[in-house]
């Protein structure tokens, strides 16, 4: 039986399509039982799909790295 | 008796006084808003980038915009009263730059006329007037506003996340980033990173749902 952490697991790396065909199906049969998990799988899918809807941009590390040098110098 | 009574309106008057200058006293000592330029970067260079985006859609050019917002705040540092938040005032510093950058634009290339091709798609039967009216059932307007909320309500919530696990988050979801490169880049191990993936996605999801609506 899949336990609770490893259902969380599988479920995360679904949302970015990392999940093999076998850990999914793990994931749907304990969905079955659990109504906890099948909660916690709705919602993070729902994240995932406002995440994409609202089109996030974020700077790389690097740039940031390049901003705050140059801040610095004018501090 | 009525001396009494007199005696005892101006005490009661003093009561007010001194109530009054507690209060005073206190909205003083309400703990006013600082800048620490040192911490701009980590803790808003993602929200005015996305905030800059939306506006430029243009990376290169927010990320100057960005750059040129901290510049700003910093020189005009002695300026800030603290009533508002850092965000607040480094958000209305970057609006300003928005708008001067379009100004900058449009005078340079002297564009700032602005031209319609009424011929541009050859299918129009020639009613100028019908054919410019706004689709009355379109969403798309209201679209676009509400995603850039939902992506600003978003970068607030990331950016209450501790440090490692917004920067994997980021990286992942934003960044699209394979597992295995981020595991090299951030010298972790996978089922580390679906760890902090985990806890940041359900800290998300409790964020979100206070400010942003049900989820």
């Amino acid at each position: 039986m899949t336990s609770c952490e490893k259902a969380a697991i599988i479920c995360n790396k679904a949302q970015y399509n990392e999940a093999s065909f076998i850990d999914k199906l793990k994931l749907k049969f304990h969905l079955i039982t659990c109504k906890t998990c099948s909660k916690f799988t709705k919602k993070n899918a729902q994240l995932t799909s406002i995440c994409d809807k609202a089109k996030l941009y974020s700077l790389s590390e690097a740039e940031k790295a390049a901003m705050k040098t140059k801040l610095n110098k004018e501090i | 008796m009525p001396a009494i009574k007199f005696q005892y309106k101006e005490d009661s008057m003093k009561l007010i006084k001194t109530n009054s200058l507690i209060f005073g006293k206190d909205e003083k000592q309400m703990p006013l808003n600082k800048l620490h330029p040192n911490t701009w970067v980590d803790a808003y260079a993602d929200y005015l980038f996305n905030y800059a985006v939306g506006r430029v859609s243009d990376a290169e050019i927010a990320r100057d915009l960005v750059q040129e917002t901290f510049f700003a705040g910093l020189k005009s540092a002695k300026n800030y009263k603290g009533d508002a938040t850092e965000r607040t005032w480094l958000i209305a510093i970057l609006k300003r730059k928005v708008i001067d950058y379009y100004r900058k634009s449009n005078s340079k290339k002297g564009r700032a006329e602005v031209r319609m091709n009424y011929n541009a798609n050859s299918d129009s039967e020639g009613d100028w007037l019908e054919e410019q009216v706004a689709d009355p059932f379109s969403s798309f307007e209201n679209d676009v506003i509400e995603n850039e909320e939902l992506g600003l309500a978003i970068h607030d919530c990331i950016s209450k996340l501790p440090k490692k696990q917004s920067l994997v988050f980021k990286m992942k979801t934003i960044q699209g980033m394979s597992t295995e490169d981020i595991c090299n880049e951030l010298d972790i191990n996978p089922s580390n990173l679906w760890v902090m993936i985990h806890r940041a996605r359900t800290a998300l999801v409790g964020c979100l749902n206070q400010n942003w609506f049900e989820l």
